[in-house]
């Protein structure tokens, strides 16, 4: 279908969840997860300032570069890797068809 | 002892606003707010952020909208107890409530709003196993009094302001020695403190070990060393009298959690008809409740903060009868 894309998200139990994700909503991935009802908070609304929705990208997609406030707030969160990413960063798109995501462990 | 009509638990925008509606039944309110100042996250988080969804201000700073709310309620005198985090309620005999802060402040209402946003902020603390035994041992989350470090080793984790702020502070005659533990090698807090921790970095005034997380803690008593992971170097162990984290706050429920009520998903469940709780008196307004169809925005907030001060006039005053008046006809007569 167009501007429908499919992504999957591995939860902190290690299951994996596929989910279809539109395109054309101007969606983002912390919006796409709460949709479905995965535990991600969202807590700040997508400003990146909580780390709420720090995911790692598995798939070897080519995503837009961290911004300055998503660099920001990532210096300031746990279990950070090179792959993380704040999920309210990621805005959904055609050429994401296929990522894979698994939703980072959240600190006390 | 701090008496009103209504305590509100929270002074973000939904909280000063029920300051303004329960004024126009004259009713008599009274904030607390863990943050030293008010306004919530939107002075505390995002002050410069352009908001567009307020009803008749087609753009406006977040910061400048808690600008406009404190004004409008400034007719009627709220009191504000702030820096200070609600920690127990109990009921009087009379029906009333008593609300008793983190450092011993006690107000008492027959009715109590909590208009807690998100929670309280709280410190981040970084997820080692055994980091609760050395809090207030040596290691402490925010910096209350600096002359606390006078001639002690201090360590200092984190990236921004806050973090290059203290250690240039700190490492100025202060403590005996500042070491600046950073994750990346790049700083995000404002450019004049970047530029001046690397310098003194350069002088030696201050350590810097940048690519590098603490990872352990070892002590008895009190903190006596810490364990850090440097990329490509491995681990090193730094003894010090102090490691400050300061990694940001982020918002919790708290104690809010352990008052008895209704709580789903960290929300308040509440009835739409006037906001209340399972708690007859307490009220909860804004993003801190939920509800079927809640949506988590300021206008919605100010409408819960309205119909819910109806619902207070009722129970403070069960014998009166109260007719809606407009300010345009009234106009605004304060306390």
């Amino acid at each position: 279908m167009e501007n429908i894309i499919h992504v999957t998200v591995v939860d902190r139990e290690g299951k994996e969840h596929l989910l279809e994700a539109p395109t054309d909503m101007n969606m983002n991935m912390m919006e796409l997860c709460k949709s479905y009802e995965l535990p991600v908070e969202g807590t700040c609304g997508g400003m990146a300032m909580c780390a709420s929705c720090h995911m790692y990208i598995l798939s070897d997609h080519s995503l837009p570069e961290r911004n300055d406030d998503e660099e920001a707030m990532l210096d300031q969160a746990f279990f950070v890797k090179s792959n993380s990413r704040l999920g309210c960063q990621l805005h959904l798109a055609n050429d994401m068809e296929g990522l894979k995501v698994q939703l980072a462990e959240v600190a006390g | 002892m701090i008496e009103t009509d209504i305590i509100i638990v929270g002074a973000g925008p939904c909280g000063l606003f029920t300051v303004f509606e329960a004024g126009l039944l004259k009713l008599r309110c009274h904030l607390i707010d863990a943050l030293p100042q008010a306004g919530g996250q939107l002075t505390e988080i995002y002050p410069k952020k352009p908001i567009y969804d307020i009803p008749g201000f087609p753009e406006v700073l977040a910061g400048d909208l808690i600008d406009h709310l404190m004004k409008q309620a400034a007719p009627f005198k709220p009191g504000f107890t702030l820096g200070e985090r609600c920690e127990t309620f109990e009921k009087t005999d009379d029906g009333q409530f008593i609300v008793k802060t983190s450092r011993g402040t006690i107000h008492k209402a027959p009715v109590v709003a909590i208009a807690g946003g998100l929670g309280c902020f709280e410190p981040r603390k970084p997820p080692i196993g055994n980091i609760a035994q050395f809090e207030d041992k040596g290691i402490e989350y925010i910096v209350r009094d600096p002359n606390f470090y006078k001639g002690k080793r201090v360590i200092i984790s984190g990236g921004g302001d806050s973090a290059l702020d203290w250690s240039i502070f700190l490492a100025n005659g202060v403590a005996s020695e500042v070491t600046l533990i950073h994750r990346s090698k790049s700083f995000r807090g404002h450019p004049d403190s970047v530029q001046k921790v690397l310098d003194m970095s350069a002088t030696g005034k201050i350590k810097l070990i940048t690519d590098a997380e603490v990872v352990g803690l070892n002590g008895n008593d009190s903190l006596e060393s810490i364990e850090v992971d440097v990329q490509g170097e491995g681990k090193q162990t730094l003894s010090t009298d102090h490691w400050l984290p300061l990694f940001g706050l982020s918002p919790k429920l708290g104690p809010l959690a352990d008052w008895g009520l209704n709580i789903d998903k960290n929300s308040i469940e509440v009835n739409t008809f006037d906001y209340s709780t399972n708690v007859p008196g307490i009220y909860a307004i804004g993003d801190i409740n939920t509800y079927p169809g809640k949506l988590k925005l300021i206008l919605c907030g100010f409408h819960e903060a309205t119909l819910m001060v109806q619902s207070a006039f009722k129970r403070i005053y069960p014998d009166k009868n109260y007719v809606l008046k407009y300010t345009t006809v009234n106009g605004v007569t304060g306390f």
